[in-house]
């Protein structure tokens, strides 16, 4: 087993543990935090297929992290006074139905979003995904249906079958499950012939066209795929909060989401989860000391850019091989 | 003149002023090393990089197995089989050099739209590539990453990658380029080997090894052939020696 599996798994117990220990203490705020880590996880997992893998610098995954949340907000409250949505169909408090729709409405609004951004690339393609976000966001905030600016009350956590997803708890063991998957899928992604083409298209694109493949349509995928994962991570998000509101969308997020990456590792399995984990720790630990928290996180994320460019996993597990 | 793999007329080229190709004519024929060569700035590079699509042309046409190129991207161009090696080499260098050669053999298979199953198990992909790093000899360097590659290795590779494409004519650009003496004799002892599979054109500044390997020189100067022919008849053309071999021959 490599070191790097090691710290993985060591990883995935720690989070584990933290929910169990802390629910055994009676301390219901912890759970919730380490709720809030996995979550967070899961949608730079979504972002860390096209970051790290495809070295697409998306700075407008709030988008997708949002709309899923909204899926989720939308559904509910429809449901809740009893109003059909477009078309008489129903809304729903099913989980599994809003990850489903949160995850297809990501991958429908990623396809034209990203054919279009990815026409451009560097500096060019951070600002075009970031000003998609901002227009979504914009939108979010002007339109009273939903709350406008003022958010979306989920007024009683959506329900998954078998489970009393109101106890902490279990809400937590299936945002845990849900980001186990993800990082399988991942996994799989990276060591698959996609996932080939997606990596070299990010060492050398005019390699990847010289031998045939043409790098705008795995990018696009990639894309695709990795706005749907943060999507559903923004319906879990939704569901922790029992609230949706348009910040959810805000380019703080998409920062958010990038700064997990670096701070984790870009490119590596548990990046997302270690920078979540570090970034939550953080913001809860300095938060403590004083308000003005992030700008010590600032520093701590300069040291890493400037001393620990592989993140955390790249100063414990050594520099990433590829086979 | 079906019979041709490569078929250039008439090719034109300015940036500017600068006429990098102007009125470039040139055929490669099945089995055979056609050598590029000319001075520096003679535009040998534009006219590779217009053939293998990186680079679109003003004005001529460029047919490959009698299909007009024209539109076609270059990884389009790739998959018809023009395989390419770069001046510079051109790697994904995190890879291993096995890596590198599974891309290719993973592209010749068709779709790279499969998401689950592992490449590295996959026997469809890794055996071939390692017959293409056996066949130019860096099959003991397999699991090096193409960064930490030695410059002659880095072409070397780039040749095997043509080679896992199944290439039915080959752009060579400046192969022997960073080479020791030794691996130039053996990278032309290959490459003598190498055209009874698929023609080569071959851009090369060592004249030792294009004297032993072509079998047809065409001269570029400023962007226009001045000569093609036979080895004999190149070194003994008039204008060619006044033009580029006068201070070396």
């Amino acid at each position: 087993m490599s070191r790097e599996t090691i710290i993985n798994i060591l990883l995935a117990l720690l989070l584990l543990a933290i929910p169990f220990s802390a629910s055994a203490m009676g301390e219901q705020f912890y759970v919730t935090l380490a709720t809030r880590i996995t979550i967070l996880a899961l949608a730079a997992v979504g972002l860390n297929i096209a970051l790290g893998l495809g070295g697409l610098v998306s700075f407008g995954h709030a988008a997708f992290f949002g709309l899923g949340g909204y899926a989720a907000g939308i559904l509910a409250t429809h449901t809740f006074n009893a109003e059909p949505l477009l078309f008489g169909l129903q809304g729903t408090t099913s989980m599994p139905v809003i990850w489903s729709v949160a995850i297809l409405v990501c991958g429908l609004v990623a396809l034209p979003i990203g054919a279009i951004s990815l026409r451009t690339t560097g500096v060019y393609f951070i600002m075009i995904t970031l000003a998609f976000a901002q227009m979504i966001y914009y939108f979010a905030i002007s339109w009273p249906a939903y709350g406008g600016e003022d958010g979306l009350s989920i007024y009683v956590r959506n329900g998954f079958p078998g489970m009393n997803t109101a106890q902490s708890l279990t809400y937590f063991l299936i945002c845990y499950v849900v980001l186990m998957a993800a990082l399988g899928l991942f996994w799989l992604l990276r060591g698959s012939r996609f996932g080939a083409a997606l990596q070299a298209a990010r060492q050398n694109a005019t390699r990847l066209s010289a031998v045939g493949i043409a790098p705008f349509n795995i990018r696009l995928v990639a894309f695709a795929i990795s706005a749907m994962v943060t999507g559903l991570a923004g319906a879990l998000f939704a569901d922790l909060n029992r609230f949706v509101s348009p910040s959810m969308l805000s380019w703080h997020m998409s920062g958010e989401l990038i700064v997990l990456i670096i701070l984790g590792g870009k490119g590596r399995l548990f990046g997302p989860v270690a920078g979540a984990m570090l970034y939550v720790l953080f913001e809860f630990a300095l938060g403590g000391f004083t308000e003005r928290w992030q700008f010590f996180l600032g520093l701590i994320l300069l040291g890493v850019v400037l001393f620990a460019r592989g993140g955390l996993l790249g100063l414990l597990a050594g520099e990433a091989r590829h086979g | 003149m079906a019979e041709l793999v490569l078929e250039i007329r008439d090719l034109k080229k300015t940036f500017g002023a600068l006429k990098a190709t102007d009125g470039v004519s040139l055929d490669l024929k099945p089995g055979e090393i056609h050598a590029l060569i000319g001075p520096n700035g003679a535009g040998k590079s534009t006219l590779i990089h217009q053939i293998s699509g990186s680079l679109r042309p003003d004005s001529g046409s460029i047919r490959f197995l009698g299909q007009d190129m024209a539109g076609l991207d270059m990884a389009a161009r790739g998959r018809l089989g023009l395989g390419r090696s770069f001046q510079i080499s051109s790697l994904a260098q995190e890879f291993s050099a096995l890596r590198n050669v599974m891309l290719a053999v993973q592209a010749r298979q068709g779709t790279s739209f499969r998401f689950l199953r592992p490449v590295m198990s996959d026997k469809s992909l890794t055996e071939p590539a390692m017959a293409m790093l056996e066949r130019v000899g860096l099959a003991g360097r397999a699991y090096v990453p193409a960064a930490e590659l030695s410059h002659g290795e880095r072409r070397q590779l780039e040749i095997a990658i043509a080679l896992a494409l199944g290439s039915k004519a080959f752009l060579f650009d400046e192969p022997m380029a960073g080479m020791g003496p030794d691996g130039s004799k053996a990278l032309t002892k290959f490459l003598d080997g190498l055209r009874h599979e698929a023609p080569i054109l071959l851009v090369e500044h060592d004249m030792d090894a294009v004297f032993a390997l072509a079998d047809r020189i065409s001269v570029l100067v400023y962007g226009r052939v001045i000569a093609t022919g036979t080895v004999d008849e190149i070194r003994n053309d008039p204008e060619v020696r006044r033009a580029y071999l006068g201070e070396a021959a």
